[in-house]
């Protein structure tokens, strides 16, 4: 583990990974369409702890995007019982327990790269010397030193979704959601930003969940690995992946690697066959 | 400036070739000003032709009165001329214009400047008004759901009922309760600038999309914040959009009113007295002057625009 020093933030209780960050117990979720009533949930346990970096993969319709946003209270569960740092999703989300990150950079084009990581900040009432140190440290993070003043549509779709990281980031929560943040991305970009999310996750110590429908993506960057299947979204498989934490892309080519992307790709298969 | 760069600016500049005698016209050539004088020119030319004809009629007549023998050109220069025609021709309404606006004082009930300084002053204040009661209407229908489906159809409603009907009524009763002067044209303008910016506003206000407003959501944003820092700079697009309709209702608003009450002067009374007294040429030149008081108006709402996206950094 190349973590030497845990960051002492967070609440009491979730310190020593011996209470989870993230408890998801029993949890569904129906949503009311003009066809009828969806499953998007059904019956899903998990618990993540601190520092973990949990991938949720599945197939589209698998119900990955809507458990992130559970979690994160913008969407309530029908039915089971979740836990963030402790408490209910609103009350982590009214404490602002943790920091998301969209499919989409959704930076406000009307303000600059420096005062969309500063939103955060102006919202939570930091004082504006504060503000612009943080801004400044944030940009260093996600290596966008210098583009304080730039407007999002002078920026690459993956220097925006940095800017989008640095923001989620601007507040330092200890756990950071993120949904699909580089599937608009093309592969070469996106091979970048994950090797540069590694190395940010292992210099912070947060906890990251991370949804992603890359194979390749999950294993490389996480801790553990949550398979889901759809209709309805459930999760079919668990699997662990320790691997090396100062791993580099080139570990993609080892047998543990592949071992552990085979039994992913296993669990997708048979989660979904009757596609075929 | 040298005639002999000439061909090479020309080609220079979108690349169209004209034989054209100095670098000023060809600087014309390489902006809008050709199209424009093109179309310009058409319609004077359509106007003078309509002229003859609107006006024959009267012609034959004041020259069968008159006994005289007259040839097609005396015609047709009398049907450009006559002093309560049909149909003016430009040039008469241009001399009405340029006697009224430019060969009397502006303090003189006579002169143009005059009555389009009542107007614009009415339309201004019609027009702030409207506008700040256009977009409280639109925060309320945003924020508050009932509102939304209650007040929205008496909005609608609102507009349906035609301004000319009620102008006397807005003057007489307010004049009842003694309030006379700008105010009761000011809220006949207003009556009718609203609208827009409300319909605009609520749009506007609406425009975000639902991944910014899940943002905000995970940063448990107040209600306050969100219109601040999103709600209002995503609305500002359909803000000047709005404004610019609403500047124009103002000005016809404002013109109505004043041609129910027409003592204070302006160009709405100008139009009523024109038609009162059939000086066709006195009602065009009216119109035109309303028509570029209305022009500058919406160009000046458009050059705020402007000035602001600029500092905002806006493409």
């Amino acid at each position: 583990m190349g973590l030497t020093t845990p960051l002492a933030t967070g609440s009491a209780s979730t310190r020593d990974g011996q209470s989870p960050v993230v408890e998801i117990d029993d949890v569904s979720l129906a949503f009311e369409t003009a066809d009828g009533v969806v499953q998007a949930l059904s019956h899903v346990s998990l618990s993540i702890r601190q520092g973990e970096f949990v991938s949720l993969i599945g197939p589209s319709g698998c119900g990955k995007t809507t458990l992130l946003r559970v979690i994160a209270d913008l969407e309530t569960a029908t039915d089971g019982h979740v836990a963030v740092n402790g408490v209910s999703p609103e009350q982590a989300r009214r404490s602002r327990h943790y920091g998301y990150v969209f499919q989409a950079p959704a930076l406000y084009p009307w303000r600059t790269v420096g005062r969309n990581i500063a939103l955060p900040l102006e919202i939570m009432g930091v004082a504006k010397g504060e503000r612009a140190a943080r801004v400044k440290a944030g940009l260093g993070l996600v290596n966008l030193d210098g583009f304080e003043n730039k407007f999002p549509w002078q920026l690459s779709g993956g220097m925006q979704q940095r800017a989008s990281i640095a923001r989620a980031l601007s507040f330092d929560p200890d756990l950071l959601l993120m949904d699909e943040p580089f599937g608009a991305l093309d592969e070469i970009v996106r091979d970048k930003l994950n090797a540069q999310l590694l190395d940010l996750w292992r210099r912070t110590g947060k906890t990251v969940v991370f949804v992603t429908h890359s194979i390749p993506e999950a294993v490389f960057l996480s801790t553990r690995i949550v398979v889901m299947s759809p209709r309805p979204g459930r999760v079919h498989d668990i699997v662990d992946c320790d691997l090396d934490r100062g791993r580099t892309l080139d570990i993609r080519e080892t047998p543990a690697f592949l071992a552990v992307a085979h039994r992913v790709r296993e669990g997708l298969r048979a989660g979904h066959s009757y596609v075929d | 400036m040298s005639t002999e760069a000439q061909p090479l600016q020309t080609a220079g500049r979108g690349g169209r070739r004209s034989p054209v005698p100095s670098l000023t016209v060809a600087r014309l050539v390489g902006g809008h000003a050709i199209p424009v004088l093109v179309v310009v020119g058409c319609i004077l030319a359509l106007w003078y032709a309509a002229a003859v004809g609107m006006n024959a009629d009267l012609q034959r007549d004041a020259f069968s009165n008159a006994g005289t023998r007259y040839t097609a050109r005396d015609f047709m220069l009398g049907t450009w001329s006559q002093e309560r025609p049909r149909l003016p021709a430009p040039h008469q309404i241009a001399a009405e214009i340029g006697k009224t606006v430019f060969g009397l004082p502006a303090t003189s009930k006579r002169s143009l400047l005059f009555h389009a300084r009542v107007t614009l002053e009415a339309t201004l204040f019609g027009f702030v008004l409207g506008s700040l009661f256009g977009f409280v209407l639109s925060l309320l229908v945003v924020h508050v759901p009932s509102l939304d489906r209650g007040m929205m159809p008496w909005i609608v409603a609102s507009q349906t009922v035609p301004v000319v009907a009620l102008a006397p009524m807005i003057v007489v009763l307010l004049n009842q309760v003694a309030v006379t002067g700008l105010l009761p044209k000011a809220i006949i303008a207003a009556y009718l600038s609203f609208f827009p910016v409300t319909v605009g506003m609520v749009k506007g206000l609406r425009s975000a999309e639902p991944l910014q407003h899940d943002l905000l959501r995970t940063y448990s944003a107040s209600t306050a914040q969100t219109l601040v820092k999103l709600r209002l700079p995503a609305s500002r697009p359909m803000l000047f959009a709005s404004l610019k309709v609403g500047v124009a209702a103002s000005l016809v608003g404002t013109i109505v009113a004043e041609v129910t009450k027409s003592e204070d002067g302006g160009l709405g009374a100008r139009l009523l007295a024109g038609s009162y007294y059939g000086q066709t040429i006195q009602i065009w030149a009216a119109l035109l002057v309303a028509a570029v008081c209305g022009a500058v108006l919406v160009g000046l709402v458009g050059a705020v625009e402007r000035g602001l996206s600029a500092r905002g950094g806006g493409r």
